[in-house]
């Protein structure tokens, strides 16, 4: 309950702090959604010439997409600018102030930031998936367990990687890692050369973040996908928790 | 009472990688990294009793921060065991940290965009405190430091007294027992110095709190403490009373001259040690026992308008015991 508060005065005091800036607010609005119409129109000409991305009809592959768009609009608006401020907090060394508050840690530098740019992500997702359960039907209670759960295993996986510059302080390479991530996110596995695949279901679970929630909500998988998915986001979670145990022991917090 | 700090041989070890200067110490670090084992801090013990108000002093590097943040929770002793209100600091128990604040000088918890309310209304609800109270706390908190008026302003538009004043706010809201100070006063003007004093003692003295702070202004510690620890390169020099360490540690008085014409240091050198000559006036540092037969001496000899003896500033004191390096 404590936390549901936290949550809430943090997400106020972002929302104020980036208000503060009006200018940049906008532009960023603006940008979002010119991204969006640029990645749509490029799955667009794929299907427009006929091509057909590993056998998923154009609704379908429009249904990856939004979870993908859904997944980025997680990305700006908690994981970037939480995660940036991860490494700004090693260097200053104002980490000491979160350890020495009676909240998890790992709670507070998930969750403090918030950033506007992402709404934008998050109506584009709801109108592609709108669109697509219109079109070929989608199961509303599996899209939004998917939706949930494919969160949480992002995020497991890119605080991992945030947790990193505890040691090398520069995030730069992960947010750029994260961004590529997304990117390939965005189109169903299955559209990618074989080796490729098993490298982006295995060694990154990418498809689990976003064609595999797509396909449990389309019906195209079956819903012990979900438990399965459920399982992995699980395991992720708790290695990202264990790992950032550790890493705070190596943290010598920087100096006076 | 119990005690509400227990340090006993506490010390801190840290491991750091050398690098030799230039791209060729680059390459070798990178291939091979060597370690230089770096004691922080080497045995130290002392208690604190509750209400007490103690100043930590050691020139930079002593160890003062390091010994601070393993106080509370940031970092694991190397060796030695320390108990802060009967809790181990480092497991970072929600009931220690509820009941101890840390505050440093040259690191903001402050969100730097928003006004000060914001911060404080975060820690409001990370401390469970309720509306009624958080509003009472805010408006007698204000009050003690007179910023009433620049809670509602972002900080970064704040001055460094007026940011540091809120910082105390932030950090003291959840009202903990236990207060970490290290350099508050840092970088402040006289004025600012003294509001963050005197809010320090009489928050003390109102909550009944124990405060260990470093300063680098003697002006603070001889308000604030009756107590000193000194520390230098990691070890306890002296623990006791703020009269005991200017009795054992300067046997001298100062005596101040004002002359009727400029004279040269080492004219003045026979009667004591000189401190300092500026035009007319000096300063030297003359032997207790030989005080009463310089003093006739230089009133016979010298050209004397005007004659005080005094105590010797405490920063001269301190940095007599840091450069003689003599141990407790």
């Amino acid at each position: 309950m404590r936390y549901l508060r936290l949550f809430g005065v943090f997400l106020l005091t972002a929302l104020s702090a980036r208000m503060e800036y009006r200018a940049n607010f906008l532009a960023a609005l603006v940008i979002v959604l010119l991204e969006s119409l640029g990645m749509l129109f490029g799955l667009f000409l794929f299907y427009q010439n006929g091509y057909d991305l590993g056998g998923w009809r154009w609704q379908e592959a429009l249904a990856v997409m939004g979870v993908a768009r859904f997944l980025e609009g997680v990305f700006a608006s908690w994981l970037n600018p939480n995660l940036q401020k991860i490494s700004e907090r090693v260097q200053q060394g104002t980490l000491d102030y979160v350890l020495l508050k009676p909240v998890d840690s790992q709670f507070w530098v998930s969750v403090e930031g918030f950033a506007v740019w992402g709404l934008p992500s998050f109506l584009v997702a709801g109108l592609l998936l709108a669109y697509a359960a219109g079109t070929v039907g989608m199961n509303p209670l599996y899209l939004v367990l998917a939706l949930a759960l494919a969160t949480l295993l992002f995020y497991a996986l890119a605080f991992v990687l945030a947790t990193t510059t505890i040691w090398f302080v520069k995030l730069y390479n992960v947010v750029n890692f994260l961004g590529a991530v997304l990117w390939n996110a965005q189109y169903p596995v299955s559209a990618f050369d074989r080796p490729f695949r098993l490298f982006l279901t295995y060694v990154l679970p990418v498809s689990f973040m976003t064609t595999v929630p797509a396909e449990v909500a389309l019906g195209r998988k079956g819903p012990g996908f979900l438990v399965l998915l459920a399982l992995l986001a699980g395991a992720f979670l708790l290695f990202s928790r264990v790992f950032w145990r550790f890493a705070l022991r190596g943290y010598g917090s920087a100096s006076s | 009472m119990e005690d509400v700090v227990v340090a006993e041989d506490l010390s801190k070890t840290y491991l750091v990688a050398e690098k030799d200067p230039g791209f060729l110490g680059t390459l070798r670090h990178f291939v091979r990294r060597r370690y230089k084992r770096i004691e922080a801090v080497k045995g130290v013990s002392f208690r604190l009793r509750p209400g007490e108000i103690v100043g930590f002093l050691g020139p930079n590097g002593a160890g003062k921060t390091t010994t601070l943040k393993m106080l509370a929770g940031l970092l694991y002793p190397s060796r030695g065991r320390v108990r802060v209100l009967g809790y181990a600091p480092f497991e970072r128990r929600p009931g220690f940290l509820k009941r101890i604040t840390l505050v440093m000088g040259n690191k903001a918890q402050l969100l730097w965009d928003l006004p000060v309310l914001d911060t404080l209304r975060i820690n409001a609800a990370v401390y469970d405190i309720p509306e009624p109270e958080y509003r009472r706390r805010v408006e007698r908190f204000a009050a003690m430091l007179e910023i009433e008026a620049i809670l509602t302003q972002p900080v970064r538009k704040l001055s460094l007294g007026e940011r540091m004043k809120a910082e105390l706010m932030a950090a003291l809201l959840h009202h903990p027992r236990v207060l970490f100070l290290d350099e508050p006063t840092l970088g402040l003007d006289v004025n600012a110095q003294a509001a963050v004093r005197d809010f320090v003692r009489r928050y003390a003295r109102e909550e009944g709190a124990t405060v260990l702070l470093t300063s680098h202004y003697m002006a603070d510690i001889e308000a604030l403490a009756e107590r000193v620890i000194l520390i230098h390169r990691g070890r306890l020099l002296f623990d006791g009373g703020l009269r005991a360490l200017v009795a054992r540690f300067a046997p001298y008085k100062e005596v101040r001259l004002d002359l009727e014409a400029p004279l040269e240091p080492a004219a003045l050198a026979p009667y004591g040690e000189v401190v300092g000559v500026e035009g007319q006036s000096a300063r030297l540092l003359v032997e207790k026992p030989r005080l009463t037969a310089a003093v006739a001496r230089m009133l016979a000899a010298l050209p004397v308008r005007d004659l005080a003896v005094e105590e010797p500033p405490l920063e001269e004191v301190i940095g007599r015991v840091f450069r003689e390096g003599r141990l407790g």
